[in-house]
């Protein structure tokens, strides 16, 4: 399976991810966010970091950039795009996902273990991890995800929120939300369920001495269901 | 001719900063500062002397790049 790694000026979870995606048995290429075509890819990552400074809004430069004309198209050809923090507000400001990624609401910047609960598991993304409940990593300032009212029901209503912020028996009520996301949202699909957006990092969490296990889980089953 | 733009949020989305000026501005004794929401201001010099035409740009990359329609409003001065 083929995958493309898209670096823009400020990126840095890059390299982290080409890393996990090489270890579950993906052919990883990096592509530089000024080039005009995407190698044939069966996925392409948006990484984290701080594409162009965060300047303007998170990702809303990036947003623009010569090669988000081709992960558009992949995109809405049925390809799979997974943006992972930077790269899931890189995704709302090209509009593929509903919605932005706010401010954190006490304005604090958290790095910290979370727990997420999957609450929809038929998509390639989640179809085949056994856990209900992941312990994955977030490291951001800009995670608070807010969208219209409408915008929220015509989310639910799809069964495109993807991950919620929850405790470890996965009760993902305020108590256990880190920055004042909406419905404690973590990450969410697009319609079709090809395009997830989403703020904890899998790329983090591959190794059992470094961290934890539970994003080789999700890469695991990527790969599987591929 | 240079254009104008301010961003603002849209009523009722959340300003954390914008509260936090507030209290701080509180905390200073001004007492009866009771809001504040914090925008963004931009001066866009456009090489077009028809003003029309230039706003009517202007209006554009509002749209497409300078506020985010989902949480902001902009206003063209």
């Amino acid at each position: 399976m083929k995958s493309s790694v898209i670096i823009f000026p400020g990126s840095n979870c890059d390299r982290d991810m080409d890393v996990a995606l090489k270890k579950f048995g993906f052919e990883n290429k990096m592509v530089w966010h000024n080039d005009a075509e995407i190698p044939k890819s069966d996925l392409i990552v948006l990484p984290g970091g701080f594409s162009y400074g965060d300047y303007l809004r998170c990702g809303s430069i990036a947003g623009k950039s010569r090669i988000i004309n081709s992960v558009v198209n992949f995109a809405n050809s049925g390809g799979l795009v997974l943006g992972i923090c930077n790269g899931f507000q890189i995704l709302t400001e090209t509009g593929l996902l509903p919605g932005i990624l706010q401010q954190n609401k006490y304005l604090n910047f958290i790095c910290k273990n979370v727990f997420v609960k999957i609450k929809n598991k038929e998509n390639k993304y989640f179809k085949n991890i056994k856990k209900e409940v992941l312990e994955l990593h977030i490291a951001h300032n800009e995670g608070n995800y807010f969208c219209s009212n409408d915008e929220l029901k015509s989310i639910e209503d799809n069964g495109q929120i993807a991950v919620t912020y929850c405790d470890d028996k996965g009760n993902d009520d305020e108590p256990n939300n880190p920055n004042g996301a909406i419905k404690n949202i973590a990450g969410i699909f697009n319609k079709d369920k090809n395009i997830l957006g989403m703020m904890p990092h899998p790329e983090r969490m591959i190794d059992p001495f470094l961290s934890g296990e539970d994003g080789s889980l999700f890469f695991e089953n990527l790969i599987g269901s591929l | 001719m240079k254009v104008k733009v301010i961003v603002t949020l849209k009523k009722g989305v959340l300003d954390p900063q914008g509260k936090a000026i507030q209290q701080t501005l509180n905390g200073m004794t001004f007492d009866n500062v009771s809001e504040v929401r914090q925008g963004k201001y931009f001066d866009i010099e456009v090489n077009e002397s028809d003003e029309n035409k230039a706003k009517s740009q202007v209006e554009e990359m509002c749209k497409k790049l300078l506020a985010n329609l989902v949480i902001e409003d902009y206003k063209i001065l």
